[in-house]
């Protein structure tokens, strides 16, 4: 822990008559979950390192309404995105950027049918984009050639067709990208989207996150990277069930970029 | 009688075509009990989409093998069914090989040899396909959707298609005429010598009976189609031309209840007064979701029919694959089953639905089903007909949950939640910045 975190709010911006950068939507894990907390912190230590003048929403965010919508809670649903569009827009705000995929997925392609307009971009494009502008520098430090694999986020890739900006940033740390047998359009779901996450599966014969630690086990990674705090949960309980937590670390992208440069 | 066999033929030619207008005209009536959706718009991704998914099999490929297989026969079927177009001449006009009348000898011998050639193609491969099948057991075809009747279906397309590829080829062999012109028998020529011993006239009547029970066989094959999977061979196309083209991850927005719920939100409307359009307030109240076929929406009802019973969407599925009872085929296949349900109750009942007691809710998909699904959308990448499961899913969700409130005890909760703190978990709102700090 070096610096304070810099963590401005969309009415602290609005009270100096500023409009920030990009609007950084925490969404509900990474405001709330401890695991997902890390990622949120990670991800603000760059945008901090990048001098991104980014803000959050705090006390004036709320869920999405994606579980809400999978369940089948329309009504829910609609609610949640209305009161929210109705803050996004009070505040005149343009672009957003999101770590978790279904926040992402819900603001990008649902929101517009409601009133909400906005740019939105998953933290693995914006962090190739601050890499691009060269505003970021990505250095391999510590996973410097380690083998990482990277898990699809089904609301990432799937539902958006965004593979490349996570692996791009992958391949930045120098490190061994190496690719399940199912990757990219054929990955495997984690097991928590469509509201699974909240209730328990399914009778079966196997829980889907351990189908999925498997197909990862089989490339042998010291690292499996995710880029959504559901599947980075799903990941690391299937990991611990199958004892290889001190072999194999489950890292969101933007956590590996920060702890490369030991921010 | 000389023209006796002109009209055989045009009696069995119109029957054969009356019977499948009627089986489509029935079709497009189920389809259309679907409820509508805005399927108008960006005509050109449309066209292209068919032209690449249905006509250029661009997925069918993603799997190679099965693939590359379903391109020859694919191939063939198409191709070979240009002579057809010379039979039905023959048939109704009484001449044979009327080709060799209008085209020269070697143009005329050179799509036959590609005939007969595809024929021998379509053969081997229907064999494999069939071993595929029932020697290897492919797992996707031995799930517990696929007893009985889907099971016998996709083994009866193969024999008839082995029937028609051996009838072809015997008509060839055994025509002498056309055996001594030596053009286009490439593959015939050594089917001929197995009949050497004949005389020219059984020579004949075999020819003859091989030309009949071609075309039959053909005709029988169109009337089939409405029964089988393999409907697909014609409904790929509308099918893929409708097709999803937004992002997979969205699901729409109902907008029955964006009416309901602007009017919630909004102070200034009061919902107590009368409702300012009189017509809707006569209007049924409407039902959120879908629990029976007709709720569903024509697309979805269109892509029942398309449904190839492939199992590419269930050999995807991760609740399929680690043993829940989801199957999203097994979705396709009871919406089908359903809608065929309904459509023979309507023709029982002069017309009009007659209540049945059943419906496609619980009668074909259970609950259970329903709540396995992660919305991965692994089943509508892996279609390659561009059908969507997830999204009959979906509207089945909404029915339990918005008009029966029975959804899973921990997903109520999450609800709850939301509802009360803006997060799925019971935390406070005012709580959502203090990561910063921690
Ligand atoms: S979206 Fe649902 S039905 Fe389709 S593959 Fe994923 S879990 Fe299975
Ligand atoms: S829905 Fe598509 S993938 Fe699934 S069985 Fe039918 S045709 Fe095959």
């Amino acid at each position: 822990m070096s610096e304070l975190l810099k963590v401005p709010t969309m009415a602290e911006y609005m009270a100096q008559g500023k409009q920030p950068e990009v609007l950084f939507w925490v969404g509900c894990a990474g405001s709330f979950d401890d695991r997902a907390k890390k990622i949120t912190k990670a991800f603000v230590k760059l945008l901090n390192k990048a001098k991104v003048e980014f803000a959050v929403l705090g006390t004036e965010e709320s869920c999405t309404g994606d579980p809400a919508k999978r369940a089948g809670n329309e009504f829910l649903f609609q609610m949640q995105a209305v009161t929210n569009i109705e803050v996004l827009n009070a505040y005149e705000v343009k672009k957003i950027v999101t770590a978790c995929p279904h926040c992402f997925n819900t603001i990008k392609n649902e929101y517009p049918g409601l009133g909400g307009n906005y740019e939105v971009m998953h933290h693995t494009q914006f962090l190739k984009t601050l890499l691009d502008e060269g505003r970021l520098t990505i250095e391999g430090g510590k996973y410097k050639g380690k083998r990482i694999t990277f898990h699809d986020p089904c609301y990432l890739g799937r539902a958006n067709d965004v593979y490349e900006a996570p692996r791009q940033l992958i391949q930045k740390l120098e490190a061994e990208l190496v690719e399940m047998k199912n990757c990219r359009k054929n990955g495997l779901c984690c097991g928590a989207g469509g509201a699974q996450m909240f209730k328990d599966a399914e009778k079966g014969d196997k829980e889907v996150n351990i189908e999925r630690t498997e197909q990862a086990m089989e490339v042998k990674p010291q690292i499996i990277a995710a880029g959504c705090p559901f599947c980075n949960t799903m990941m690391t309980d299937g990991v611990k069930a199958k004892e290889k937590e001190s072999d194999i670390a489950v890292m969101d992208i933007a956590e590996l970029i920060a702890n490369a440069q030991d921010l | 009688m000389p023209y006796l066999s002109n009209i055989i033929f045009a009696i069995l030619l119109i029957t054969g075509v009356v019977f499948f207008t009627k089986n489509v005209k029935k079709l497009m009536r189920n389809i259309r009990l679907g409820q509508n959706t805005e399927v108008s718009d960006n005509k050109s991704q449309r066209w292209k989409n068919m032209a690449m998914i249905a006509l250029g099999q661009s997925k069918m490929v993603r799997r190679p093998i099965s693939g590359f297989l379903h391109v020859v026969v694919y191939v063939g079927f198409v191709i070979i069914n240009i002579e057809v177009l010379e039979i039905i001449i023959d048939g109704l006009f009484g001449t044979h090989r009327i080709g060799l009348k209008v085209l020269p000898t070697s143009l005329y011998g050179f799509l036959i040899a590609t005939f007969e050639i595809l024929a021998v193609l379509v053969f081997i491969t229907v064999i494999i396909f069939w071993v595929r099948r029932n020697i290897l057991k492919l797992a996707r075809f031995w799930k517990s959707e696929m007893t009985s009747w889907p099971k016998n279906d996709g083994n009866y397309i193969l024999y008839f298609e082995m029937v028609l590829m051996t009838l072809f080829l015997v008509m060839n062999a055994t025509d002498t005429t056309f055996q001594a012109m030596n053009a286009g028998n490439v593959v015939s020529q050594f089917i001929a010598p197995w009949f050497s011993g004949l005389s020219e006239s059984t020579l004949h009547i075999i020819e003859r009976t091989a030309w009949w029970l071609h075309i039959g066989g053909i005709l029988v094959f169109l009337n089939y189609l409405y029964f089988s999977k393999h409907l697909h061979i014609l409904l790929a196309f509308p099918n893929t031309y409708f097709g999803k083209l937004k992002p997979k991850g969205e699901l729409n927005n109902l907008e029955a209840v964006t009416k309901e719920v602007k009017m919630m939100m909004d102070p200034s409307i009061d919902p107590f007064t009368a409702p300012a359009e009189g017509a809707e307030s006569e209007a049924e109240p409407v039902k959120f979701g879908a629990s029976d076929v007709q709720d569903l929406n024509w697309v979805q009802l269109l892509n029942a029919y398309t449904c190839t019973e492939c199992g590419r969407c269930t050999s995807e599925c991760p609740a399929n694959q680690t043993g829940k009872k989801l199957s999203p085929r097994k979705i396709m296949m009871d919406t089908r089953d359903r809608l065929e349900e309904v459509g023979k109750n309507i023709d029982a009942n002069k017309g009009v639905f007659k209540d049945d007691g059943k419906q496609l809710l619980d009668d074909y998909i259970t609950k259970e089903e329903l709540w396995a699904c992660t919305s991965c959308n692994a089943c509508v990448e892996a279609c390659p007909v561009s059908i969507d499961p997830l999204s009959i899913i979906i509207e089945m969700r909404r029915y339990l949950v918005m008009e029966q409130s029975a959804a899973p005890v921990e997903l109520n909760n999450m609800m709850t939640n939301i509802e009360n703190n803006g997060a799925p978990w019971p935390y406070n709102q005012m709580d959502r910045l203090n990561w910063k700090n921690e």
